[in-house]
């Protein structure tokens, strides 16, 4: 059987920038499925490759695209069979939910997250709030590479980053975005990038579409 | 004769026959002053001269973490060991003067755990004594599963069921109660950790039927008594100190490098912590790796050994 | 016991603003100077912490010296400005006491005309003279300190500290206080591992320089702490090189000229060590600052050359890490003055 390419662009980096994996199923009791986007794709994929007996025991939190060009696989995720099918508008909107699905389920789920970084960040960052080991968790990348970046000065998470340099949207300083990665944070690193000399500004570009 | 790493004198306070196989021996600081608190899971190494044969042996702390006036530990004798046990049972009177390393644990509660869930068999038992009497002092939920032979080799129930009550679960082996793995593991909220300590094939059991129901590795901690077994004598080099080292029957590898006066890096002393790895120059004959250190591949290669608790049949050159 | 250091009054200094800070000449010869050949690359370094040599900042476990009390004081207003700089993970509270205990019985032991310790159970009294604190409180109970207590005892002990958790075979900084740090977040760093918090320094990762540390570090058990050296260089004698306030202390890096290198160029030393920790078995991790200009090093014509020939042959990687590059040749040329170009006695120790 061939090995299946990554549908992620993430490069290697250094050890603090996250590295995601293809999502696989288990033979835990109960599946905890969150996705957004492009990750739609890696849920159909994961139920594809399930044995049968898997659906009925798995539960999809879905956030629809908000990047222009990614699909909203939502009703190809409806049809999948899953036991509980939730739609919700933005990452930030599902938060509160997936927190008290976290809290309330019993050791033996297995939690698959797959998508942006934000969503797959996000995710992790409440399943670990509520007792989760973070290697416990499964994650896929799929889809838009843009980042949260907290800014080291201000403290600001600036949300959806695409660009190098980029702005921190609480102080406005220039910052450098960094690979080093904070799961507490669940966001990039941002460091003022002209502090010995504020009249250069580099131009930015579009690295992280 | 290299010195025990960070020994600690004592005297032998108080031994206890507790049932019919472990006897529990108390020590106390021979300077008087306060041994050092330590955490639930810790172990020392303590060390005894049997006539000729010096062994070091490691052995879980069961007295509370925060009692720095008195160290327990509670030792199962076994007939068919190396002897430690027997020395221990037989020979260790009140008032012996013994040496005993700095407690060191491989088998720590993890502290961000709302909820400790933890399976003992037998002598297995005794980490979970020091864990318990910590938990009672910092909170944590705890939920213990104590599976023994008979009541009377139930050895600390009284204490356990004083200390948590309903939170204990005893299984007697001679009425047939089992425990229900798959009811236990599969009804515990998210965060709880699970902690395995008894026999082999018990633990075997448990992981396998934990990793069966999804629990992810990052949970799940275990701690094996291995033992260091005996074996045919055999020779080894230690090239980089020029010495050729005799292994005798009951003599861990570890031990005869020490007792060559060769310091060597060690933490577990039973196969599990990597600390002792050594590079193997060239063998003739079998290694018997007993570690569950290395990897299947570094085994098939023979280029590395824990002399804590492996062997060899026939001569090897170490690097060491 | 540590004597000498003990008679020695604390000087009254700033590390920010006008910056009076200065070293005595018997600090500076006591300083662990890092280098112990002409060249500089990364090692695991480690050894153990113990038999203090007289003379030197390895004297007592834990060194206090003549800036001690004005360190505090700058430590106190960063604090003020940035109590991020201080912060434990819920359950580090057991390591925070541990730490606690550990830098109080290790002051008191070595310095004793200036801290006592007093244990009767659980109830302690502690007596800092240099700082004008008297305390007791219940060892075990937070609410009988102003503070919690690894930032009670933290905001009395001079350099950084990391408190790390032992936990599946790696090491996680889960607590932490930083504001003297070169450079780098304790806020976003806090609860990640050994390899991610390092990930950041190059080249280092590829020599396979963490895992002998770590490996190393796990081994390190109660009553025998490690020890090791690292540097970096500073303009001006500021402590608070965070990246917090880098857009304030950033631009200082292009401000050394050849007039002013001497007195504003620091090689800043960090002594680390490493301290099991009993009842959590977690690890505490110093990080203490010594700060010596380039003049204090040319007061010890071994050190001059040393640093002269390392700064010399620094492979350009490393320069940028550290910051080094805007100054690092005016440095080269200020101290090749120094150096006659004859060899150096092996080890650290002026001659």
């Amino acid at each position: 059987m061939p090995i299946p390419m990554s549908h992620s662009r993430i490069e290697p980096s250094i050890r603090s920038r996250p590295v995601y994996g293809t999502l696989s199923p288990t033979t835990a009791a109960t599946h905890l499925c969150i996705a957004d986007g492009a990750g739609g794709g890696a849920l159909l994929d994961l139920f594809d490759s399930a044995p049968e007996g898997f659906a009925p025991c798995a539960e999809i939190n879905y956030v629809p695209g908000g990047v222009p060009g990614e699909q909203d696989l939502s009703d190809a995720l409806q049809a999948l069979g899953a036991a509980r099918f939730h739609n919700s508008p933005s990452v930030h909107a599902l938060l509160p939910r997936i927190a008290r699905q976290f809290e309330r389920m019993r050791m033996g789920t297995q939690v698959y997250l797959a998508g942006s970084e934000t969503l797959i960040g996000l995710a992790m960052k409440t399943g670990m709030e509520a007792g989760l080991d973070f290697e416990a968790m499964q994650t896929e990348h799929r889809g838009t590479l843009a980042r949260r970046m907290q800014c080291v000065h201000c403290k600001g998470i600036t949300e959806n980053v695409t660009t190098q340099p980029a702005t921190c949207s609480h102080c406005g300083l220039l910052l450098l975005v960094r690979d080093h990665y904070s799961r507490r944070h669940a966001a990039f690193q941002g460091v003022n990038i002209n502090a010995e000399d504020p009249s250069e500004v580099p131009p930015k570009e579009e690295v992280f579409p | 004769m290299s010195s025990l790493h960070g020994a600690i004198e004592v005297v032998v306070s108080d031994v206890v026959t507790v049932n019919e196989l472990i006897k529990r021996f108390h020590f106390k600081r021979a300077d008087g002053k306060p041994l050092p608190a330590f955490s639930g899971g810790s172990h020392i190494v303590i060390e005894m001269q049997d006539g000729d044969t010096l062994r070091r042996t490691p052995y879980s702390l069961s007295s509370s973490p925060f009692d720095t006036d008195d160290y327990q530990i509670s030792i199962r004798r076994d007939d068919a060991g190396r002897g430690g046990s027997l020395y221990m049972h037989e020979k260790v009177e009140p008032g012996m003067s013994m040496s005993i390393s700095h407690p060191a644990n491989l088998f720590a509660l993890d502290k961000r755990a709302p909820k400790h869930l933890m399976l003992a068999g037998g002598i297995g038992i005794t980490p979970f004594m020091s864990q318990t009497a910590q938990l009672a002092r910092t909170g944590g939920r705890i939920e213990l599963h104590y599976g023994v032979r008979n009541r009377d080799l139930g050895t600390y129930v009284d204490e356990l069921s004083a200390r948590l009550g309903p939170d204990l679960h005893v299984y007697l082996d001679e009425n047939a109660e089992r425990m229900d793995l798959d009811r236990i593991l599969g009804n515990q909220p998210t965060g709880t950790h699970l902690y395995v300590c008894g026999p082999e094939p018990m633990i075997e059991a448990a992981l396998h039927s934990a990793r069966r129901l999804g629990w992810p590795q990052a949970h799940i901690h275990h701690e094996l008594f291995t033992k260091t077994a005996p074996g045919e004598p055999f020779t080894m080099t230690l090239q980089d100190s020029g010495v050729s080292v005799e292994v005798g029957e009951t003599q861990s590898m570890l031990e005869a490098i020490e007792n060559a006066g060769i310091d060597a890096p060690y933490l577990c002393r039973g196969g599990v912590c990597g600390q002792c790895e050594t590079r193997v120059i060239s063998h003739d004959g079998e290694l018997l790796h007993a570690d569950h250190w290395l990897s299947d591949e570094e085994r098939a290669a023979g280029d590395k050994i824990m002399p804590c608790v492996s062997r060899c049949r026939g001569t090897l050159v170490l690097e060491r | 016991m540590a004597t000498p250091a003990s008679q020695l009054p604390f000087r009254e200094e700033t590390f920010r603003d006008d910056f009076t800070f200065t070293n005595s000449p018997e600090t500076v010869r006591r300083a662990p100077f890092p280098f112990d050949q002409d060249s500089y690359m990364y090692a695991v370094n480690m050894e153990q912490h113990r038999d203090g040599e007289p003379g030197t900042a390895f004297e007592a476990p834990i060194d206090v010296d003549e800036h001690y009390v004005s360190e505090m004081r700058d430590r106190a207003l960063v604090l003020d400005e940035d109590p991020l700089r201080c912060q434990s993970l819920p359950h580090m509270a057991l390591a925070g006491w541990d730490t606690l205990e550990l830098l109080m019985q290790a002051k008191a032991d070595s310095y004793p005309d200036w801290f006592t310790l007093d244990r009767d159970g659980d109830r302690w009294h502690w007596i800092n003279r240099p700082l004008g604190i008297e305390q007791r409180f219940t060892f075990g109970d937070e609410t009988t300190l102003p503070y919690g207590p690894l930032e009670y005892i933290t905001r009395q002990a001079q350099g950084d500290f990391c408190v790390l958790d032992e936990r599946q075979g790696n090491l996680w900084m889960d607590a932490g206080i930083v504001t003297t740090q070169a450079d780098w977040s304790l806020d976003f760093d806090i609860g990640m591992n050994f390899f991610e918090w390092h990930a950041p320094v190059p080249l280092a990762h590829e020599l396979g320089i963490f895992e002998r540390a770590l490996k190393y570090m796990l081994s390190v058990q109660i009553g025998a702490p490690a020890r090791r050296l690292n540097w970096t260089m500073t303009v001006n004698p500021r402590l608070d090189t965070s990246p917090e306030n880098y857009h304030v202390w950033g631009p200082e890096n292009t401000h050394i000229t050849e007039e002013n290198v001497a007195d504003k160029l620091y090689l800043r030393i960090e002594l680390q060590s490493f301290w099991r920790l009993p009842r959590s078995n977690a690890l505490l991790f110093p990080i203490r600052c010594y700060l010596l200009s380039m003049r204090d090093l040319s007061t010890v014509p071994k050190w001059a050359t040393r640093m002269h020939r390392v700064l010399k042959s620094l492979p350009p990687e490393l320069s940028t890490y550290k910051g080094l590059d805007n100054y690092r040749q005016i440095a080269i040329d200020y101290l090749s003055e120094f150096d006659d170009g004859s060899p150096t006695t092996p080890g650290a120790r002026p001659d």
